[in-house]
């Protein structure tokens, strides 16, 4: 019997992208699979070796009564839960669903809506089951994934900084847009993980790999407001791929009830 | 030796003497809707007519009405991504039979000319000398870099809103540190030479000497700098304020503002914050230890066995300004701030240390 750590990889709600990562670390992809055994991967074969596992990455949010299930069976069958990207650490963008009414979606969107069971919110793994491990991002980085994978191989802590965006566009010698161009940009509160790739692009940061620590948002928005962006613009910025995190979700709150109060 | 004057028309052949003797040139360029330090190639590289607009966090690239070369103040970057490099790798360690082979990275063999540098960056530079190799310990990275580097002073002749040198006494007028210093006019540059080489470089340039009207000429056009100067830190008794001041309830106050995103610390071309770190790869056979730049406002940056020190942005902007500005005098012997002013505009939230120490001498409520 194998002793190398059984690994397996589950999906709720989400779009692939992140279990696509896994497949997508080309270079170090023969090493991972000398490392560990790859039990359960459906996305790379249909090969399912029953529980229980070393290792769980799960990617996607829990949207379902069906989902709050299983992450509970999932939990009970692995050792060691590791929460990857936005849906799965944050609810993902389909959070939007939870500042509207779900009903109505599915009425707009099925001709039979009463075949279709599902919550009324979109939520974290970490608000249903103990996560170890959450690796942000939307989608996660490679880099911190091999990262993440090569600590629990050596048993050690993976190392995933926790600082903001702008620490990275810095470091890089990006001209800060948000400065320079006056575009609103959320990198000054969102956590490193994605190499400052938006900014570098002429684009303001979106916040995918969700707050920092401590991140102070409200005076991030307050100073936009001052420089003349309304709410109008800045709740769909707040409410985006992270926008149910606590920190992001207060401020757009807040925002968006003034919107609401000039309306 | 007396004030030179080159014809704006030469400026390529310093350049070309430079590049001659093994120079890689590195100097003020228009790129990203800012004038940023790059790797230049000729004076056609130069941001010639265009100049910058500062506020507290905000920076504007602007079109100048005449042709200067060097008619902008300080931008985003400053010269110590050359001497303390954002990342750097430290020693490269890999598994073998034996056990681990060490490699030290190899002697850094680029030698950089920095052309246009400031008089509050030469004492920029100067702080970090007595950092990274004045101390019980010298940086080999940095002094590698900095033993081979030529200096292209350039004096200025207009100043940001942001600017406040002439509180600092760092300011606007070169006076040591560089091998060449100039003073733009609108036909040609008064050249100065502020060490041997710099006499070296002269002597192979078409120069000639400048007249009493064109020294005139140059003191005003540096003149316009100190008036244009309307930003002032008042420094009388700052370390004794901030350090005798640390419930003072403006730290609360400026919290609550402060984002602790860290741009202050990264624009600054004093801050010399850095973190080591080991990255391996997946079987751990082969491992490299990095320096990144690293700051105080990461929440990270303190966490010791048992937690993090700074645990709040009171902590950690005090901690900045403090260091800065008052303990940084007891570590070495002077102010940590050179008044560039890059911290007031690169703020993501257009905060002003000046007027926080400001706000400082005011007896709380
Ligand atoms: S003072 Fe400004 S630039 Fe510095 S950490 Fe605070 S918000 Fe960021
Ligand atoms: S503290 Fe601010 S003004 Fe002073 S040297 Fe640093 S960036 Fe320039």
């Amino acid at each position: 019997m194998s002793t190398k750590p059984k690994l397996a990889v589950f999906k709720f709600a989400s779009c692939d992208g992140c279990q696509l990562t896994l497949l997508d670390a080309e270079d170090e992809l023969l090493d991972i699979a000398g490392a560990l055994d790859i039990a359960c991967f459906l996305e790379a074969s249909s090969r399912v070796v029953p529980g229980p596992y070393d290792v769980a990455l799960v990617e996607g949010s829990i949207t379902t009564p069906h989902d709050a299930e299983r992450i509970r069976e999932v939990r009970r069958q692995s050792k060691y839960l590791v929460a990857i990207g936005a849906c799965a650490t944050a609810g993902g963008i389909q959070a939007l669903r939870n500042w509207a009414d779900s009903q109505e979606f599915l009425a707009a969107v099925y001709a039979r809506p009463d075949y279709i069971e599902t919550l009324a919110t979109s939520t974290a793994l970490a608000d249903h089951v103990t996560v170890d491990f959450e690796l942000r991002g939307c989608p996660i980085n490679r880099g911190q994934l091999v990262e993440v994978i090569a600590a629990l191989v050596a048993g050690r802590r993976p190392r995933t900084p926790n600082h903001g965006v702008c620490l990275d566009c810095k470091r890089r010698g990006t001209v800060c847009i948000s400065v320079a161009r006056g575009v609103p940009c959320l990198g000054p509160v969102t956590q490193s993980g994605c190499g400052a790739i938006c900014p570098a692009y002429d684009r303001g940061c979106y916040g995918c790999h969700g707050p920092a620590p401590q991140a102070n948002v409200a005076s991030l928005a307050e100073h936009w407001v001052r420089s003349g962006a309304g709410p109008a613009q800045l709740v769909p910025l707040l409410r985006n791929f992270n926008g149910f995190t606590p920190e992001f979700r207060r401020v757009s709150d807040e925002l968006a009830a003034r919107l609401a109060a000039t309306e | 030796m007396p004030d030179l004057l080159l014809q704006k028309g030469d400026l390529q052949l310093l350049f070309d003497r430079l590049s001659g003797d093994g120079f890689r040139l590195v100097g003020p360029t228009v790129s990203q809707e800012a004038i940023v330090y790059d790797e230049i190639a000729s004076v056609g590289d130069l941001p010639r007519g265009w100049t910058d607009v500062q506020a507290p966090g905000s920076y504007r690239l602007e079109p100048r009405s005449d042709e200067a070369f060097f008619g902008y103040v300080v931008g985003p970057h400053s010269w110590k991504k050359y001497l303390f490099p954002p990342l750097a790798t430290l020693l490269t360690a890999d598994r073998t039979d034996s056990g681990w082979a060490m490699h030290a990275p190899p002697e850094p063999t680029e030698k950089y000319a920095f052309i246009g540098v400031r008089a509050c960056e030469l004492a920029a530079i100067k702080v970090q000398d007595r950092v990274f190799l004045e101390g019980a310990y010298v940086d080999p990275i940095y002094k590698a870099r900095r033993d081979r580097c030529f200096i292209v002073a350039v004096n200025c002749t207009q100043a940001a809103a942001t600017c406040f040198c002439t509180s600092m006494n760092t300011g606007p007028r070169c006076q040591a540190g560089f091998d060449l210093a100039l003073t733009e006019l609108s036909a040609a540059f008064i050249v100065e030479a502020g060490s041997d080489s710099g006499r070296q470089v002269c002597g192979q340039l078409p120069l000639r000497e400048a007249t009493p009207a064109e020294r005139a000429a140059a003191e005003a056009a540096r003149a316009q700098a100190v008036a244009g100067i309307s930003k002032r830190l008042e420094t009388e008794g700052i370390r004794d304020l901030l350090l005798t001041n640390l419930e003072h309830p403006r730290w609360a106050d400026v919290a609550a503002r402060c984002l602790s995103c860290a741009n202050c610390t990264m624009v600054c071309p004093t801050c010399f914050c850095s973190s080591v770190g080991e990255v391996t790869d997946l079987k751990g056979d082969h491992v490299e230890r990095q320096r990144q730049w690293d700051s105080c406002f990461n929440v990270d940056f303190s966490r010791m066995n048992g937690g993090v020190v700074r645990n709040d942005v009171r902590s950690r902007y005090r901690q900045w300004l403090t260091h800065k500005l008052a303990s940084w005098i007891d570590q070495f012997g002077q102010s940590g701030c050179v008044g560039c002013g890059r911290c007031i505009t690169w703020c993501p939230v257009a905060i002003d240390l000046t007027e926080e120490v400001a706000a400082l001498r005011e007896p709380g409520p």
